[in-house]
């Protein structure tokens, strides 16, 4: 019995450390659009399974698996400036020209995998080649899935906190907080809301291709809901840490997103099913914004 | 340096409700020039200041800065040039960010902003020193959110921002407007320190008359859109407020009815 229950919560935290780690490089995009940003980018909803549709196409054409990830960061930057680029330039709402984009990009990804899912059980991923090269095969392939990209996220975590102390970061945050304030200092705010939004959705298309290759499939409809996801594990990493430093809310963001995977495995272990995901996920969500307004209530 | 000729911005054109904010507004500065602009409400004093900084594109006439016409050039592009605060400290003042980091973004108006760290060791102790001459003990506190700042304070952090990088014409609208009357003195000796320190050539707006006549060699009175007269030098440094109030209603042929003016006289 106790044997059983240890069983079942090593496949709880191999899990969360699994999908949550792939998950993380989303966290960090939301994090960028929707805390430095501070508006709900929905290019994310087409930039992620981008991410996915453009990794698995060049895969399946026989690319080299860090390549073709490498392409999907690409191709996820790209729609993040056009959305930068729609929203500066032809003075359009920033959440409206997220729409619009996330719309054309459904069209772009069923372009680009040329039917509604590939599958990828027959071609060699990132974390295979990872498996082969340390020699583990299959049994081994998920700790090596997990140690890579937790690995790459912590690269990734670093790199983005490195950024936000550059003279350009600071500018990219004050674009965010205080637009009229850093005009008035020289910066172009269309160009740092083209660099932000490039740099928070081309990492949101790398969570895509990375789960894409984890999971063995890109699918067309692997982004819906992907934003609320994101906004969940961040604003869950916040409840739990406050906004502090950089530092601190990259590190949040993160934890955020371990949370919310466990959170989402927890709830599929007792009962609920697939189907159930994008309700549980907008009750967490729901439930990390109204936690601090309700404890912050005065008595 | 500065020049502006037959300035105009109207505002809500072709309505009942039509503002002239601007009327064929012209004024020239020489470098080193500290000219405080009074006025009642409405007499297109923060309109001027406004126009000169690229928030406001002037529907007639021209302004030139360093021989050349910056009337239409967009905000991020005459930054380099020109430091503003305006009257609340928060537009001018990063909330989320500490005091070195806004002194670090300040530090590179109008600069390429590269990967380079914006708050190095180095830059720190600048920052601390420049902090310290402010005097309200903000050197300990550099790393604190300007956010935890009383208004007073990010005031002042705001005047450090707009000099630090020694701009050619410095604006100040109104950036004591909200202060108590004892951190007000406190940021205008500051700004004075600040402006002979540098020689820099200011347009300082003010509802202040005593503050006008005070400071600056030049002072200019608008009414209605215009400027209708101006005062300099020696009849400057005799000036009243009594004789300003008598010499405004011989030239508006109104009364000086705003009583923002007349109180903080």
């Amino acid at each position: 019995m106790t044997q059983d229950v240890a069983a079942q919560l090593q496949a709880l935290v191999v899990n969360m450390l699994e999908q949550g780690a792939l998950a993380g490089f989303l966290g960090l995009g939301v994090l960028i659009s929707f805390r430095f940003f501070r508006f709900p980018d929905l290019t994310a909803e087409g930039s992620y399974p981008l991410g996915g549709a453009v990794a698995a196409s060049l895969l399946v054409a026989g690319v080299d698996p860090v390549l073709a990830t490498l392409a999907a960061v690409a191709a996820g930057m790209l729609a993040g400036m056009a959305t930068a680029l729609i929203h500066t330039k032809l003075r359009i709402n920033n959440i409206v020209a997220g729409i619009i984009v996330m719309t054309a990009l459904y069209t772009v990804n069923l372009r680009v995998m040329g039917r509604a899912n590939i599958s990828l059980l027959s071609v060699s991923t990132l974390f295979d080649d990872a498996a082969g090269a340390f020699g583990v095969g299959d049994q081994g392939e998920t700790l090596v899935t997990i140690v890579l990209t937790l690995l790459l996220l912590a690269l990734a975590g670093a790199a983005l906190a490195w950024f936000m102390h550059t003279d350009l970061g600071l500018a990219v945050r004050a674009t965010g907080e205080n637009q009229a304030m850093i005009r008035s200092l020289g910066v172009d705010t269309d160009r740092t809301k083209l660099i932000g939004l490039g740099l928070s959705n081309g990492a949101i298309a790398l969570s895509g291709a990375l789960v894409a290759q984890d999971h063995g499939f890109a699918d067309i409809g692997m982004g819906i809901g992907i934003l609320v996801t994101g906004a969940a594990a961040v604003m869950i990493g916040e409840a739990l840490f406050g906004d502090g430093s950089i530092e601190r809310w990259v590190v949040a963001t993160m934890v955020g997103v371990l949370i919310y995977r466990f959170l989402v495995a927890l709830a599929l272990r007792v009962g609920l099913e697939p189907v159930d995901l994008k309700l549980i996920t907008a009750a967490l969500l729901l439930l990390a914004l109204a936690l601090p307004r309700l404890r912050s209530k005065p008595a | 340096m500065l020049a502006l000729h037959d300035v105009g911005k109207t505002f809500i054109e072709g309505t009942a409700d039509v503002v002239r904010a601007l009327d064929r507004v012209s004024l020239t500065l020489e470098a080193g020039d500290f000219v405080t602009v009074i006025g009642s409400n409405g007499a297109g004093k923060s309109t001027l200041l406004n126009a000169i900084a690229g928030l406001v594109v002037p529907d007639a006439g021209r302004i030139v800065l360093d021989d050349e016409d910056i009337t239409v050039a967009p905000v991020h592009r005459r930054a380099a040039l020109i430091g503003r605060i305006a009257q609340n400290a928060l537009d001018s003042t990063c909330a989320s960010m500490s005091i070195a980091e806004n002194l670090a973004m300040a530090a590179r108006r109008g600069q390429a902003r590269g990967l380079r760290r914006a708050v190095t060791a180095g830059r720190a102790t600048e920052f601390r020193e420049r902090l310290a001459v402010v005097g309200l003990g903000l050197e300990e506190r550099a790393d604190a959110r300007i956010g935890t700042l009383s208004g007073g304070q990010r005031q002042a952090v705001a005047l450090l921002m707009a000099t630090i990088a020694w701009p050619r014409l410095l604006l100040l609208d109104e950036h004591l407007a909200n202060l108590d009357p004892r951190t007000a003195a406190v940021v205008m000796a500051l700004t004075g320190r600040l402006v002979a320190e540098g020689g820099l050539t200011t347009l300082m707006v003010t509802h202040n008359m005593a503050q006008a006549i005070r400071w600056g060699n030049r002072l200019v009175m608008m009414h209605a859109g215009r400027i209708i007269f101006e005062v300099r030098g020696a009849e400057k440094a005799a000036l009243t407020v009594e004789a300003l109030i008598r010499r405004f209603h011989v030239a508006s042929g109104t009364d000086l009815d705003d009583d923002r003016v007349l109180l903080a006289s």
